[in-house]
């Protein structure tokens, strides 16, 4: 049987690896690329990088020693590609297909759309009718209200009003291949998934789904795991910050009968 | 040694030349029919639909010439995922379509067949059929190869079939008949697993 994936997910701000919490504050972690070495050696199932940098152009100024940054999203991709022989998925900040076309041929073999597939739905068809749906995963970012998940854009600031499970039947309908469902209330928190909302969209749609935000502690996997039939779990911070954190966290859930690689 | 990567405008040219490259071969695009002379092992790689990669491999004149190659000089040859399904007789996707005819067998739609999620998306481990080198030095426990598709490939002849998944149905995911093989997985995107496979491959 298909095994569940676990995730890492790197955000990326001005050409360096940030952690995020509550989707606003941002502290520096590192190099892009002794990130992607890192999970390499783990023998990650995938990687998600999203990009968060909310000015256009790259920092160039922090070209410090200690860290680098890169200035182009074309050079990470292209470096992280040349060492990573796992799938990649790229996204942040896409509006156009000329910036899809530009990110699979250095390399993604999936792209995220959000904000950019809410104000132009007809991207998430262009897209898939091109590379194929299996390229195309759709990146939503909720908050609870009245306990309905409700859709946030623009770096989860700008309220759209549009239900989860309404938008999801009309991103299949458009050609979307995969879900990566984030929660922004649990965002940084490391206090466990939203398993309820998570187990409902799983339910309710054919797509795979990977969630995010909220993993504090490896049994936030089993949890997550056990209790839904989600295809991913996804974890940005945490992954960070624990030794060895990713190959202790597949053993538990190994252990526990999640079937894992 | 050079390892010709078939550019007939389908898909991840670059991944699989990046996973080449970095095993310690050297992968070479082939954009023209006439560059497949140089070749000593032919890749074709492969993301999309069936029918466009056949119309692209028609219209740049290349099924002549890898005939030639593949089935008379008998270069070894990979056909991944995509490119795995184009080595059959024919395929179910956006109606019945011929494909090179080099292995005998069909491409089936998984969505007529099964309940489970479409495409086949993520990791899956290898149920072995019968031994082959491509797979020495791989542990029975890292047979975990990365799979994503929505068409699967039936062989007609079992002794082709070097492995199968079982997703709803029994697909024929690694295949060989005599010097061309395949894989509807992607080695290349399948970490060490992956790249030891290729290796084996490469060192043929």
């Amino acid at each position: 049987m298909i095994k569940t994936r676990l995730i890492p997910v790197l955000y990326i701000k001005n050409g360096l690896i940030v952690r995020s919490e509550d989707f606003n504050y941002h502290q520096m972690i590192g190099n892009v690329v002794n990130e992607a070495k890192r999970y390499n050696e783990w023998n990650v199932d995938e990687l998600i990088y999203i990009d968060i940098s909310r000015e256009s152009s790259y920092d160039l100024r922090r070209d410090d020693h200690k860290i680098k940054s890169y200035s182009t999203i074309e050079e990470i991709v292209k470096t992280i590609s040349q060492t990573c022989f796992m799938p990649l998925t790229f996204g942040g900040g896409i509006r156009t297909i000329d910036q899809i076309d530009f990110l699979i041929k250095n390399g993604a073999d999936k792209i995220t759309l959000n904000t950019g597939a809410i104000e132009s739905p007809d991207l998430i068809k262009q897209a898939s009718e091109k590379y194929g749906s299996q390229a195309i995963v759709l990146s939503i970012d909720y908050k609870l209200i009245d306990k309905k998940p409700i859709i946030f854009s623009k770096f989860g600031q700008s309220d759209t009003g549009i239900d989860v499970f309404d938008w999801i039947k009309e991103i299949e309908r458009l050609g979307a291949g995969e879900v990566f469902l984030n929660s922004i209330d649990r965002d940084g928190k490391a206090s466990g998934y939203d398993i309820e909302t998570i187990g409902k969209v799983v339910d309710s749609s054919r797509l795979p789904v990977i969630a995010c935000g909220g993993a504090g502690d490896s049994y936030d996997f089993v949890d997550l795991g056990k209790e839904t039939k989600v295809s991913g779990i996804a974890a940005a911070n945490w992954f960070h910050f624990v030794e060895r954190s990713y190959p202790r966290a597949k053993q538990l859930m190994k252990k526990n009968g999640i079937n894992v690689r | 040694m050079k390892v010709g990567v078939v550019n007939y405008g389908m898909g991840n040219i670059a991944s699989v030349c990046n996973a080449i490259n970095f095993i310690g071969f050297e992968a070479s695009v082939i954009n023209s029919p006439n560059e497949l002379e140089k070749c000593d092992k032919i890749i074709l790689p492969g993301v999309g639909a069936f029918p466009v990669a056949m119309k692209n491999l028609n219209e740049l004149q290349f099924i002549e010439p890898l005939n030639k190659i593949v089935l008379i000089k008998k270069v070894p040859t990979i056909g991944l995922c995509l490119g795995m399904q184009l080595l059959f007789d024919d395929s179910e996707e956006h109606g019945i379509n011929k494909g090179l005819g080099w292995v005998k067998g069909e491409v089936k739609d998984l969505k007529k067949e099964i309940n489970l999620t479409v495409p086949h998306m993520g990791w899956n481990r290898l149920e072995i059929s019968k031994e082959s080198n491509l797979l020495s030095g791989i542990a029975e426990d890292e047979l975990d190869y990365y799979f994503v598709h929505s068409f699967y490939c039936k062989c007609e002849n079992n002794s082709n079939v070097i492995a199968t998944v079982d997703y709803g149905v029994k697909m024929d995911v690694m295949i060989q008949k005599d010097n061309i093989y395949g894989c509807q997985f992607h080695p290349e995107k399948s970490q060490k697993s992956g790249l030891e496979l290729l290796k084996n491959f490469c060192k043929i």
